[in-house]
């Protein structure tokens, strides 16, 4: 989770040590459409995975969105 | 039966890209003047995320044809061929003048292209320059036709509503001319200067990218002009472009790996077989995430779209054409054009210029 934890706060260009699995991470104040694609394109150079929209509307928290790219990954 | 086959070949042309003329619209939109308008993206990130500074809106009245014919003028000005010598006109677009008839149908007489020339529209959006080549190659290399103008020419603008950043950060209006014809020194036999292509297609994701109202699937009237803000901020109405940017990236991320693969297993070539990847000028960072996921130097597969935004079938030709201009194409390079978009539809081809 560590390591997925740090490439989502690099995507996002955030601080890790303010994340962890709980956090909500649409809530965060940089999260936005841009955010996202950033995300999108860290999962899929990462974990080769295809996250779209819903997937991503469909996560609340860090955990889930990991849960959701392990799914996909698998 | 082979041999009758071969020497009927024989009698036909490959067919190459002879020339290429730009028009863009003279009235420009700056990052500055949407920064004004979206106080949560500063013209500096706009830059920095999208890699365009400026992009050319066409004037109120100035259609896709006004902007297509004004390419066509300046690709005869450059002296390859003259609008009588053209026998097929190819328009990609999807901004028509009129719902009927084809917008090529106007340029032919506006142009003084002869009467015995063949006429029609193409309803693509980024993916529609790789496409119209391969319609282009089609008719010069069947012998249907020698002289193929391909123009391409669109204007998102109209379709975009000012307070819509998703889209109007990106998208810019512009034509290109280019000529389509027979090579008339390359023996049949030589290598296909345009060609092989790999298509793609997956109308599952013609939602993602659309202009839901005023076709007749959904005729516009005064609930479609309706317009509503979008979680993000954005104002939108049926009526206007909207663009699921994160669907439409995954799309891209998935799909053009591929068909650049599968492009080079059908031409039998390696990726360093090839000089130079024209992407479809989408934004930077789509095209930095694209370039990460295929191993390629940034030299090898260039962004050019900082001072005119994406501008939907235009941006491979533009690009080939700033390339050309800064001195970049080798002689005979082999250059790999990949559009990709709304649809989703998608192609690849190889050219050498």
């Amino acid at each position: 989770m560590d390591q997925f934890i740090a490439r989502f706060a690099e995507a996002l260009e955030t601080d890790p040590a303010a994340l962890d699995a709980g956090t909500e991470f649409k809530t965060l104040a940089n999260w936005d459409s841009l955010a996202a694609l950033s995300v999108i394109a860290m999962i899929d150079e990462y974990y080769g995975a295809s996250i779209g929209g819903d997937e991503l509307e469909r996560a609340r928290t860090l955990d889930d969105l990991r849960q959701a790219v392990a799914a996909k990954a698998a | 039966m082979t041999s009758l086959h071969s020497s009927h070949l024989h009698d036909r042309a490959r067919a190459k890209i002879v020339d290429l003329a730009a028009f863009l619209p003279a009235q420009v939109l700056s990052n500055d003047a949407l920064a004004a308008l979206y106080p949560d993206w500063p013209a500096a990130r706009i830059h920095d995320k999208t890699g365009i500074r400026q992009r050319h809106v066409a004037a109120e009245g100035e259609t896709a044809s006004d902007l297509a014919c004004g390419a066509a003028q300046a690709l005869f000005a450059r002296g390859a061929v003259s609008a009588g010598e053209i026998d097929f006109v190819i328009l990609v677009t999807q901004a028509p003048d009129y719902v009927l008839p084809s917008s090529a149908c106007l340029l032919q007489h506006r142009l003084g292209i002869p009467r015995s020339a063949g006429a029609l529209d193409v309803n693509l959006g980024c993916s529609g320059f790789v496409y119209g080549l391969s319609l282009a190659k089609g008719l010069v290399e069947t012998g249907a036709a020698r002289r193929v103008l391909l123009l391409t020419a669109d204007t998102y603008s109209k379709y975009i509503h000012p307070q819509d950043k998703s889209v109007r950060t990106l998208f810019g209006d512009a034509a290109v001319a280019t000529l389509v014809a027979a090579d008339e020194a390359a023996p049949a036999h030589a290598h296909e200067s345009i060609g092989p292509f790999v298509f793609g297609t997956d109308g599952s994701g013609a939602r993602d990218l659309i202009v839901e109202a005023g076709g007749f699937r959904r005729p516009g009237d005064a609930a479609s002009a309706c317009e509503l803000t979008d979680a993000s901020g954005n104002v939108r109405s049926a009526g206007h472009l909207y663009m699921n940017g994160a669907d439409v990236f995954a799309f891209t991320l998935r799909e053009v790996p591929q068909a650049i693969d599968a492009l080079l297993d059908k031409s039998g070539l390696g990726r360093d077989d090839v000089s130079l990847y024209v992407l479809h000028q989408a934004n930077r960072f789509m095209l930095d995430a694209l370039r990460r996921k295929l191993g390629l130097d940034a030299a090898r597969m260039p962004v050019c779209m900082e001072d005119v935004g994406n501008t939907v079938s235009s941006s491979i030709p533009l690009a080939l054409i700033a390339l050309r201009e800064a001195g970049v194409i080798p002689t005979g390079a082999r250059l790999m054009l990949v559009g990709f978009g709304v649809g989703y539809s998608w192609a690849a081809t190889l050219i050498t210029l």
